[in-house]
């Protein structure tokens, strides 16, 4: 069972990598539909 | 007073018999569209309120026979004495050079007409059939388990273990199918959040929950492609299809009666069909998700349109050619659309292959579980395979075929 819960546990580390990267990539939906004279906050 | 009573009484009048005027469809509806000056049709608006379709080939015309020539028309409208119909025309069908200080794709786009028809198909056909094909599929589960209860191990347990799935393949299977399932049941979330959640929970209880489900869709499906690349390069070799598959397929497997156990190697014939299953599937679930990931970045069915349009196949089915000038907007509407009705599909197939491989077959699970298996159930299940490993063991060893490896 050791396999299984080793994947569960990368899964959610790819889930959570895949945010941080695309956000840091600029890959954001707000970074990709608007610019610096949009304030979104 | 009795004046202003008089107006109201002679407008009222005026009114009601300009609307009997009008409420006469037989008689307008056969105009044909050119006494209308190429404008719409009574026959057309009463369609469309109907929510029948109306063929407006005809408004996409571009060249306005009744404009006024330029010089001697009265100063009317936008472009001075020329008629701005083309004007409209193109913004509406998209075809203008529009130029737009709004950053991001697709702004240049003003009209799109397809997203009434999206949303109807999202919340009609779609959640329905899908519904119905979900359930259809644990009601066809439950009656098969009804009849023919768990398929049990037929001969004696040896007790002895072999290893079917080492780590890695358990890994690739897991991070696969632990995904699927999350993106499953997100998926749904998504669906039928406005249908049966808010309904159920209220909107503020399902806001919370849709932004959850929104963030864990969109991120934990690159843990799906990661497991499905996975499983595409550890397994693709052992499920290519031989004739012992024709022989499973021949006794459906064994699955309906006891005591029959058709010869497999390492994956029988319906465990190949899964697989090509998940591969076709997964691949195609991808590429659509991919395509929704990054909006208007990816488009696909243009070009795929262009293609099957090329290779004929729509025309055979009597579909006629199918559209490749496609907006923007388009192309997401069909991305949701295909990526839904490829995961129906996916989740119905997949509601099976958990069946089988927990409640439904004794020591399946153990497979996947700790990745070794009764040798009995290994040999009713997957003889063959029992047999190339004996001989790969055999041949290790040096010694003829007796036991497998523990």
């Amino acid at each position: 069972m050791k396999a299984m819960f080793l994947a569960f546990v990368a899964t959610g580390v790819i889930a959570v990598a895949a945010d941080y990267g695309l956000h840091r990539a600029g890959f954001s939906a707000a970074d990709q539909t608007s610019g610096s004279n949009v304030r979104l906050d | 007073m009795p004046l202003r009573h008089l107006l109201a009484l002679f407008l009222t009048g005026f009114l009601a018999t300009q609307a009997i005027g009008q409420d006469t469809p037989e008689a307008d509806a056969a105009i044909p569209r050119a006494e209308t000056g190429g404008a719409s049709t009574l026959e057309d608006i009463l369609r469309r309120q109907q929510g029948l379709p109306v063929d407006d080939e005809f408004r996409q015309v571009f060249g306005d026979e009744d404009a006024p020539p330029g010089a001697a028309a009265p100063q009317l409208s936008p472009l001075g004495g020329q008629s701005d119909s083309d004007l409209w025309r193109a913004l509406r069908f998209d075809k203008a050079d529009i130029t737009t200080q709004a950053r991001g794709p697709a702004t240049n786009v003003l009209v799109q007409d397809s997203g009434m028809t999206w949303l109807q198909f999202r919340e009609g056909p779609l959640a329905k059939y899908g519904a119905w094909l979900l359930g259809g599929t644990l009601v066809a589960l439950a009656l098969f388990y009804l009849l023919r209860g768990r398929i049990r191990i037929d001969g004696e347990k040896t007790g002895r273990k072999l290893l079917r799935f080492g780590g890695i393949e358990r890994f690739g299977h897991w991070i696969l199918a632990g995904s699927f399932i999350v993106l499953g049941i997100t998926g749904l979330i998504s669906l039928f959040g406005r249908t049966v959640l808010i309904p159920a929970f209220g909107k503020e209880s399902f806001a919370t929950l849709a932004i959850g489900s929104k963030w864990v869709h969109n991120n934990v499906s690159w843990a799906f492609m990661l497991g499905l690349v996975m499983v595409i390069i550890m397994w693709t070799v052992h499920n290519i299809p031989n004739r012992h598959d024709l022989k499973w397929l021949a006794v459906g497997g064994g699955l309906f009666s006891k005591d029959i156990h058709p010869p497999a190697r390492k994956f029988n014939a319906g465990q190949k069909m899964i697989f090509w299953g998940v591969v076709v599937l997964g691949v195609s679930i991808s590429v659509s998700g991919l395509s929704l990931l990054f909006p208007f970045q990816m488009p696909m069915f243009a070009k795929t349109f262009a293609i099957l349009n090329d290779l004929g196949l729509p025309q055979m089915v009597g579909f006629g050619a199918l559209p490749t000038d496609l907006a923007p907007h388009q192309e997401m509407q069909l991305s949701q659309a295909w990526h839904a009705i490829v995961a129906f599909l996916f989740m119905a197939m997949i509601l099976a292959h958990i069946y089988l491989g927990s409640v439904g077959m004794e020591g399946a699970f153990d497979a996947m579980g700790d990745g070794h298996v009764e040798e009995q159930w290994a040999k009713e299940h997957h003889g063959l395979w029992v047999k190339e490993m004996e001989e790969r063991a055999a041949a290790t060893s040096g010694k003829a075929p007796a036991t497998p490896a523990e």
